[in-house]
């Protein structure tokens, strides 16, 4: 499964839509992964405060979202252009990559609750897709 | 059988009574005929699936939608026996029907991404965390009878 070129176009035009509020989706997408599935706070036990709404969970949402910022800037070269965070996730973090598929479907809860008119079917789809050709490329070098 | 808190008691009759069923059945249905179109296999006397707009125009879609979510309120009136209550709907899933069990999960998704839509701020995480507990148990219940 690729991005074919409308898609590309589909995806970079609704996240530039939305990158006015991207704050809030990271924060609040992560916020849910680790209420709505609770075992990935494990990959968070350093962090003194594991509340939804605190500080530490936010901020990392923020981060994340950023990444997803700069995937969407690589999109025509996913694997090449993420190649550092892709290190970073497999020889560092090494979170396993089911949870990639699950913060993904956060991140789309939330671009539904927030932006409930424009993210159609349509739109869902190709997200979904990118989302998940994102997912790949982090995990390039895992093995 | 499954545990249920007071708060997702109440969260799940909460979102159901609220919902409508014709317009989420149909718009949930439809969405997962689009977002992973090969469960489109299993509606080939459904006519016209060629693209987005004809999935979402089509009647004959929006009609399963509604039987669906309809189906689904059985287990919002049985929270404590959705295994028996869908013990048959199971059978007629494998056995006639013919359903990869995993395409239960994909609609679930959907249909949570529609009633995200449709709550908005109202969705919050635990409400989230209830739902996605229902459906896990709608989706476990309907896969049983798999053999």
């Amino acid at each position: 499964m690729s991005l074919s070129a409308k898609e590309k176009v589909i995806v970079k035009d609704f996240f530039a839509k939305v990158s006015s509020r991207s704050d809030e989706i990271g924060a609040e997408a992560l916020a849910r992964l680790i209420v709505v599935y609770p075992q990935t706070k494990s990959y968070f036990a350093h962090w003194k405060d594991l509340s939804p709404n605190g500080a530490p969970v936010r901020k990392h949402g923020i981060t994340v979202m950023g990444g997803v910022y700069e995937a969407v800037s690589k999109i025509d070269d996913l694997a090449g252009g993420l190649l550092t965070l892709s290190e970073l996730h497999a020889f560092v973090l090494r979170v396993d990559p089911v949870n990639f598929k699950i913060l993904s479907h956060c991140i789309m809860v939330v671009l539904s609750m927030l932006f409930a008119e424009e993210f159609t079917p349509q739109i869902h789809v190709a997200v979904d897709k990118f989302l998940a050709l994102l997912a790949l490329a982090l995990a390039e070098k895992y093995r | 059988m499954v545990e249920w808190t007071d708060f997702e008691r109440a969260t799940i009759q909460s979102i159901f009574s609220k919902m409508d069923y014709d317009d989420v059945g149909p718009a949930a249905l439809s969405r997962c005929l689009v977002v992973y179109p090969w469960t489109q296999r299993y509606f080939g006397n459904f006519g016209n699936l060629y693209n987005a707009a004809a999935i979402q125009g089509n009647p004959m879609v929006a009609a399963h939608g509604k039987t669906v979510l309809r189906g689904l309120d059985r287990a919002v009136k049985n929270m404590d026996d959705i295994k028996a209550t869908y013990a048959e709907l199971s059978v007629l899933h494998s056995e006639k029907l013919r359903v990869d069990p995993d395409n239960f999960r994909l609609l679930a998704d959907c249909l949570t991404i529609v009633v995200a839509a449709r709550m908005g701020a109202d969705f919050t995480a635990d409400v989230q965390r209830a739902f996605q507990k229902f459906l896990a148990v709608v989706v476990s219940s309907l896969g049983r009878q798999y053999h």
